[in-house]
């Protein structure tokens, strides 16, 4: 069981903390600029692609206007496909950026869901009031962007119902999330609304075990397998862009499927 | 009709590959290329075939983070170009002009030639019948890509796409299967132009100009 979404070598994170003022906010002139930016890399042919500055500015130019486009491809009302009970991987599939024996489990007792941001009620949650919530149930489908895939059954509190529950400013750009095992990550307003994103609690009817996230873990059925942290303990609704672990090395931020 | 052209064109026939068909078979070569060796990049995380990786020195990006975001920005050149070409094609008549028809007749003489050593190729204006089916077998690989690509780019919002090519993994084992069918297309392709170099020459500068009518005749003219 090693984790194989871990890259080979570590790129070095000075090269995207170099560019990051650059690439947020799309507008008109940036995808100009991001048209001819595409223009450019067909030229490059002839030289090494594998180091300039510009050309990784350019990928990653690209790759923000990439975001837009795939948010605008997002149906908010669209679910996606579920599964027979009989058809889920048991136990899930581990995966983190470190291997599964350096999991440092939680404890429930000191646990607590944090709140912050554009939040109306932000008291902190324990783990025997969040149970207390209405949950669903759903058995979709888990995809990596290595291309693997199992089908999983998660239950849990949908992220949609606890944000109206907790006064959220649901015209808020961004959820994100902090983590117990240190692993920031954050989704637009429109996927945390939808009915199958859940704080989950529970796999395969029973409560989730230490490698998976106890005591709760995202899951959207709408976005690739690392935009769902585990070992949730804070959340905050912000109009500020969060980034997130992945996406700080290179890995697009909107990740939907 | 012919004598329209006649008009417009009264004393040279246009070159064999006009100046858009050069632009865009270049963009189509960086865009492929782009695609398959950054696609191999991403392969080597979960590989389709156990046990099979593609060398590092072959792939685009030193990782998977860059090699994904090479193949979603080559995405757009390989699917723009792709589609201005088929627009141009068929706005021009050039795709039936060139690539049809085919008779089984010219098929078993070309490949009855080739394996005699003794295929013609003095005329470039004129593809025999396994050329003109390497080009249609390589058109429909890459429509087949982009269709594959998008149902593993966005496999929750074209569910449907999907299903209909038989789930999320099998569509993948049919973008990787596009994939071979295209680098087994560019292997011959390349290598064809290298050994009769006047054909790398003519998409270049364009090549021969075509005798006025010649499309036509070729179309309509039984042997």
């Amino acid at each position: 069981m090693t984790p194989r979404f871990r890259p080979v070598e570590r790129p070095d994170p000075a090269i995207l903390d170099d560019h990051r003022a650059l690439l947020r906010a799309i507008d008109r002139r940036r995808l100009l600029r991001g048209g001819l930016s595409l223009g450019a890399l067909t030229m490059l042919t002839g030289c090494d692609v594998r180091r300039p500055d510009a050309v990784q500015s350019a990928l990653l130019t690209l790759r923000d206007m990439n975001d837009a486009v795939q948010a605008w491809l997002f149906d908010p009302r669209k679910l996606a496909p579920t599964y027979p009970a009989s058809q889920v991987l048991k136990p899930p599939k581990f995966n983190a950026y470190y291997d599964v024996t350096k999991v440092k489990p939680v404890d429930a007792a000191g646990w607590r869901l944090e709140l912050s941001g554009l939040v109306a009620d932000r008291r902190p949650w324990t783990l025997s009031q969040l149970t207390t919530l209405p949950q669903r149930d759903m058995i979709i489908k888990h995809i990596c962007v290595e291309g693997w895939s199992y089908i999983g059954e998660w239950s849990g509190i949908p992220l949609g119902s606890f944000l109206r529950r907790v006064g959220a400013d649901l015209k808020a750009k961004y959820v994100a999330f902090r983590t117990a095992d240190d692993y920031p990550s954050s989704i637009d307003m429109a996927t945390a609304l939808h009915p199958q994103t859940l704080l989950a609690l529970d796999y395969a009817g029973k409560t989730l075990a230490d490698p998976f996230g106890f005591p709760l873990r995202l899951r959207m059925a709408t976005k690739l397998g690392y935009k769902n942290p585990k070992w949730i303990t804070a959340i905050e609704v912000t109009n500020r862009y969060p980034s997130g672990y992945w996406e700080d090395r290179g890995y697009s931020w909107f990740a939907g499927i | 009709m012919v004598a329209k052209v006649d008009m417009s064109r009264p004393r040279r026939g246009r070159k064999l590959h006009p100046l858009p068909i050069r632009i865009m078979h270049w963009l189509n070569a960086v865009a492929m290329i782009v695609m398959i060796t950054s696609g191999w990049g991403i392969y080597d995380d979960d590989a389709v075939i156990k046990g099979f990786y593609f060398p590092d020195v072959l792939r685009l990006g030193e990782w998977a983070s860059p090699s994904l975001n090479y193949h979603f920005a080559g995405m757009w050149l390989l699917a723009l170009n792709g589609l201005v070409y088929l627009g141009y094609g068929f706005a021009t008549g050039r795709l039936r002009e060139r690539l049809l028809p085919i008779r089984l007749r010219d098929v078993v003489h070309t490949v009855r030639d080739t394996l005699h050593l003794h295929l013609a190729h003095e005329d470039l204006t004129t593809y025999n019948a396994v050329q003109k089916i390497l080009y249609i077998v390589a058109i429909l690989a890459g429509i087949a890509q982009v269709v594959t690509g998008i149902a593993i780019w966005k496999p929750v919002q074209f569910s449907g796409l999907v299903s209909l090519l038989g789930g999320f993994q099998f569509a993948r084992v049919l973008h990787f299967t596009g994939m071979s069918v295209l680098v087994g297309f560019l292997l011959v392709h390349v290598a064809l132009a290298f050994l009769v170099p006047q054909t790398l020459w003519a998409m270049l500068s364009g090549g021969p100009r075509l005798r006025r009518g010649s499309a036509d005749r070729s179309a309509d003219v039984a042997p």
